[in-house]
């Protein structure tokens, strides 16, 4: 087989998944960047040039501002809690612990379930007076919440379910890590009575340093993109309190219409994903050997 | 005996065993908890929903209920319908572009490779306005395949297969070329069965994924026909029947139950694939 024939060949293999990657991934992302500098084409008026506009008109509105901040504090509270408990759980069930098997399908679960279906649970569990959660706080003696309807409690309830839902997917990757380690170390570390934090910290934490990084681009990552479970428990509100960056960017895009005003939007997740992209590459590079 | 006594003290539980095994179940159970209240009520009668009773009468109503208030039968075979044809097409295009990858040295590998790796964290979903704007120049607006469309190559699927292909001596290649094998033959009878776990892991990983998956098909369908299960839940949920938790948690464990039910009895294969997908 000759060489040029060998190079056409592996363009034929690559061509159609390329045609769907092109056409959703790279295409649309040039195309949102151009268009974010567009009007929005209304009732017979086309699409005109408006330079930076809708950037502008980003600045001004509180509601951008507010579902910013918002995600800002939804990915400060989901990574490094979601993080330090997929850590713990799978140093649970990497050692021998009463009823391992249940332990870790307890926390994998929420993994496979649709996040759609589980947050009507959780409305459940934060409803006011009779939700799950409020009849143990009176128990207690502290008085009912109303957690999804207060705008001071909106975000933390939201904010708990994505760390309820996230945790046991990030454990998978530790558990992976831990049983690729050798078992030498531990056997060495309880030779020499080393503590369990003292082992931790110093041998098992640096050798996870690889999964700590892809997790934490992934929960990152997912810091900006999970949001179902607004739509079904808080829908953003109340007053916006609940609003995240890709769920405000959907309700300008279709129950606004502003298409223009959403590629705005889109154009700042993007910039948000490939700020992450950049530092998984830095990272990666210097801290951790992978591949 | 003193190495008797070792392997003793290493298995012991101690203050801190069990506290820390305490710590292990507390969460356990607060993890399954959304879960075990959902069976609750779901198999309840509606005046039980908030309130726990060990005599409370077991029932199937608000499943029969749930199934009848809505079309679920339909969302069910949208959603089965969707989530095989995106694995399908996934398994073929990005099998086809793997090999490529792994075995073929070409002008510009490097630069589509890192092409390809954009869509590992730019989602489909997060262009949804200007996907939604190709679809209805497509005409597919409202369709089960304009759902699945954006999805058929998955650079996380020729990833994980480009890893394993470059797994495969090249011996094993050199011998079925001698016997005649073409390109597509050696990638069928060498390749792909040798690849059998990642193919596993894969699908897995993208059958749960898609079956969960809510935003993009909400944004592109509006009719029963082409809504997937997840919207179709959001729809009945969101609807004005009220707040009767017995019929919501009933149709939410109907909505997540062939997952839920193929966890539970492949829970080992899970849990493998899902690490499998992680560690490259």
């Amino acid at each position: 087989m000759t060489v040029t024939s060998r190079h056409i060949q592996a363009y034929l293999l690559l061509l159609p998944a390329f045609v769907f990657l092109v056409g959703f991934t790279h295409y649309p992302a040039i195309a949102t960047l151009i268009d974010s500098l567009m009007s929005t084409p209304r009732g017979g008026h086309p699409a005109q040039f408006v330079g930076i506009e809708n950037y502008q008109v980003m600045i001004e509105d509180p509601v951008f501002w507010k579902s910013v901040i918002n995600n800002l504090w939804f990915a400060l509270a989901t990574i490094p809690a979601s993080m330090a408990l997929s850590i713990l759980m799978a140093l649970w069930v990497n050692e021998k612990i009463v009823g391992r098997q249940f332990l870790r399908m307890s926390y994998f679960l929420p993994t496979v379930m649709p996040m759609i279906a589980v947050a009507n649970i959780w409305i459940f569990f934060y409803t006011p007076d009779y939700g799950l959660i409020n009849q143990v706080l009176q128990f207690v003696g502290i008085k009912s919440q109303n957690f999804l309807g207060d705008p001071t409690l909106a975000l933390m309830s939201v904010t708990v379910v994505a760390i309820w839902k996230e945790s046991g997917f990030f454990m998978i990757f530790y558990l992976a890590a831990l049983q690729t380690l050798s078992p030498s170390y531990k056997e060495a570390a309880q030779i020499e009575g080393a503590s369990r934090w003292y082992f931790f910290s110093r041998i098992q934490w640096p050798l996870l340093m690889p999964t700590t990084i892809f997790v934490l681009v992934n929960a990152l990552i997912n810091a900006f993109r999970m949001v179902d479970h607004i739509f079904v428990m808080t829908n953003g509100g109340p007053n916006n309190a609940s609003s995240l960056l890709l769920f405000y960017l959907y309700e300008v895009g279709f129950k606004f219409w502003d298409r223009s005003y959403a590629s705005a939007l889109t154009v700042v997740l993007l910039g948000i994903l490939a700020f992450t992209g950049l530092m998984q590459f830095f990272l990666l590079d210097r801290r951790a050997h992978y591949r | 005996m003193s190495g008797n006594t070792y392997t003793h003290s290493s298995h012991r539980l101690d203050g801190a065993g069990w506290l820390s095994t305490l710590g292990a179940w507390v969460l356990a159970i607060a993890w399954v908890m959304p879960l075990l209240y959902a069976v609750w009520a779901a198999f309840h009668p509606g005046q039980y929903a908030t309130e726990f009773s060990l005599t409370a009468p077991l029932t199937l109503d608000n499943f029969v209920a749930a199934w009848h208030a809505a079309p679920f039968p339909q969302y069910f075979l949208n959603t089965i319908v969707l989530v095989l044809m995106i694995l399908g097409m996934q398994l073929l295009l990005c099998t086809l572009a793997a090999y490529a990858f792994a075995r073929y040295a070409f002008a510009g590998s490097n630069i589509l490779f890192s092409l390809m790796l954009v869509q590992l964290m730019v989602m489909p979903e997060i262009l949804i306005v200007r996907n939604y704007q190709t679809l209805s120049t497509l005409g597919f607006v409202d369709t089960l395949f304009g759902i699945g469309l954006p999805y058929f190559a998955s650079a996380f699927a020729i990833f994980l297969l480009r890893q394993t292909f470059k797994t495969i001596p090249k011996e094993l290649v050199e011998a079925a070329q001698m016997e005649g094998a073409n390109t597509l033959q050696v990638l069928w009878h060498v390749y792909i069965p040798l690849a059998k776990p990642t193919y596993l892991a894969f699908s897995l990983v993208s059958i749960s994924h898609h079956w969960n998956n809510f935003l993009w098909p909400l944004v592109v369908s509006n009719s029963v026909e082409s809504r997937p299960l997840t919207v179709g839940l959001q729809v009945f949920s969101s609807g004005d029947q009220g707040i009767d938790w017995s019929i919501i948690s009933a149709a939410t464990l109907l909505t997540s139950a062939p997952l839920l039910v193929g966890f539970l009895i492949f829970q080992r294969q899970f849990v493998q694939s899902f690490m499998r997908a992680g560690i490259k």
